[in-house]
């Protein structure tokens, strides 16, 4: 595999096309063809990878592509990301911001919320994934853990949906709900059901969760709590 | 060898009726103290909970379902794995079954067990780690126990995966093949599976499996269903479809998750599910006895709506083309 005939704006083009086909042999290598020719990991995860996967979330938010293209572009960009991650720490480029994500108790659907987790490392964020059945415990022990910016709860069923309040409600208990921005989604989950739990935002699917996320970091930015 | 559902089949051709089908499971099993977490089917084999599963489907019956899906959704060994109960797998699917049953049997000879068969969870290679091998033998796993239990039929539901449905309809027929299966796929990603299959290649793909009857459940409430009934029934208007919706959206009322589809709502939908092709009519999450109740008198004794006159309230499904101009820059890929 050789891209080294290309153009730098035509490598770009090409390496966002071939993430958005889930191609990852072709994504690792114009990931090193690029860092090759110069480029700061941080050019390469922006121009490269990052551009590529916002286009795949448009088209999922769109409807044009499913949770099938999205894992497979997920996964390209992944085997990018490998290459990148240890030189953007060494470089100590900033993050976008952290993110603590799971199902909540009682449900073991993961498919959504791993999308969801996906995205959002393909947008720059750093995002510790607690999995399934998450319990109010393990939320707050991540929390002070690794003290995030923002939360990411996610249910499928009607059963587990109203654990996000109980979740909620620990996090205000523990004092701990001014320090993170709490979202909220699944299929089943609605705007008014996130209000009602408690939550600040939304996720109706992973490319606007990932639009919320990065606008309140930039909110952030500009007035820090 | 006759079969009690394909009896009913028969029967609703002849006389141009309806089929009503039962409610929600785990809505019913959560009012009735299931607790976050646990597995509904663990309920099958506890003394304690088990006429609570017996009362479900009492409720249901009394409604007026001539079939009722079995406390076994997530009875795969793949979802029971979750709750390291894997081992369980034919124990837990036999005794939720028999359960019905002994329920059904007592409201007469011709009511239906239908075996409900959820999805894995899990996703197939190469996005996830499931190889269809090991779907059709979890599947059928679950199915044994269906089977011994006493089903007339196998329920294959909430489906977003063709390939799972393949192998669940394998999985079936190696443990029972003489049961006829049903299947339904859940449209809920704006008129198309989560996987991104649209109602009509439900219609044709599934039309190969030689399913007894095939349709929609679950979802984003019944106004979607009706648009995607109504399109798999305009993709051949001969097979017999089955609509399963939900009781609308669910709303924090109380600490829980309440769908705000009442009775009366859905028994307009029933009768307008009836009117854009479905014959085999129920309700999915957030739906009691009291919906299937008022659906099935509806059906029963109110005039069926004029196909013609009727109108979905959301557009039907369509293929989306991306706004990005991707043509363009695909055609320099070598």
């Amino acid at each position: 595999m050789d891209f080294s005939d290309l153009p730098d704006d035509e490598l770009w083009l090409q390496m966002q096309d071939d993430l958005y086909d889930g191609m990852k042999e072709e994504v690792t290598a114009e990931t090193e063809e690029a860092l090759k020719r110069g480029y700061s990991p941080t050019e390469v995860l922006e121009k490269g990878l990052v551009a590529g996967m916002d286009i795949v979330g448009v088209d999922f938010r769109d409807g044009v592509l499913f949770v099938p293209e999205v894992l497979m572009a997920a996964n390209s960009m992944k085997s990018g990301m490998e290459i990148l991650r240890p030189l953007l720490t060494e470089t100590g480029a900033p993050r976008v911001g952290k993110v603590v994500i799971g199902t909540v108790k009682g449900d073991i659907h993961d498919i959504g919320k791993n999308l969801v987790a996906m995205m959002l490392e393909g947008a720059g964020f750093e995002v510790i994934n607690l999995g399934v059945n998450v319990d109010a415990d393990k939320f707050l022990a991540a929390i002070r853990e690794h003290k995030p910016d923002i939360i990411g709860m996610s249910a499928l069923l009607t059963t587990t949906m109203p654990y996000m309040k109980v979740v909620n409600q620990a996090l205000i208990d523990e004092r701990l709900r001014e320090e993170v921005y709490v979202m909220a989604g699944g299929a089943p989950v609605s705007e008014a059901f996130s209000m009602a739990v408690g939550a600040d935002a939304y996720g109706r699917d992973a490319a606007t969760s990932v639009e919320i996320a990065k606008a309140y970091m930039e909110s952030m930015r500009k007035q820090p709590k | 060898m006759t079969n009690r559902f394909i009896d009913l089949l028969a029967k609703s051709r002849a006389e141009n009726s309806p089929i009503m089908v039962d409610g929600g499971m785990g809505t019913m099993l959560f009012a009735a103290g299931l607790m976050f977490g646990d597995p509904p089917e663990m309920w099958n084999a506890l003394p304690d909970k088990q006429d609570k599963v017996r009362g479900v489907y009492r409720g249901y019956l009394e409604a007026g379902s001539q079939i009722i899906l079995t406390n076994t959704f997530g009875g795969t060994s793949f979802r029971l794995k979750m709750h390291n109960l894997q081992d369980r797998t034919f124990e837990l699917n036999r005794l939720g079954v028999a359960m019905a049953r002994e329920e059904a049997d007592k409201f007469g000879p011709d009511r239906v067990v239908a075996g409900s068969i959820g999805p894995s969870g899990e996703l197939f290679e190469p996005m996830g780690k499931l190889t269809y091998e090991s779907a059709v033998e979890g599947f059928a796993r679950q199915a044994e126990g269906i089977a011994a239990g006493g089903a007339d039929v196998f329920w294959i539901e909430t489906m977003s995966d063709l390939q799972e449905v393949r192998a669940a309809v394998e999985g079936a027929r190696k443990a029972a093949p003489h049961l006829p299966i049903v299947a339904t796929m859940t449209f809920d990603t704006k008129g198309f599976t989560m996987m991104g299959v649209s109602p009509s290649q439900a219609v044709h793909e599934l039309s190969a499996l030689n399913l007894a009857a095939m349709g929609a459940n679950c979802g984003n409430g019944p106004d979607e269903l009706e648009a995607t009934i109504c399109a798999m029934h305009q993709t051949d208007p001969n097979v017999i479809l089955v609509a399963k919706g939900n009781a609308g959206m669910p709303q924090l009322v109380d600490g829980r998750a309440t769908y705000n589809a009442t009775p009366e709502h859905m028994l307009e939908h029933a009768r307008r599910f009836r009117a854009f092709g479905a014959t085999i009519i129920g309700a999915c999450c957030g739906s009691t006895p009291a919906h299937i109740k008022a659906m099935t008198e509806a059906l029963r004794t109110l005039p069926p709506l004029d196909p013609s006159t009727v109108e979905l309230t959301v557009p039907l499904p369509e293929r989306k083309v991306a706004s990005s101009d991707k043509r363009a820059r695909r055609e320099r890929r070598g």
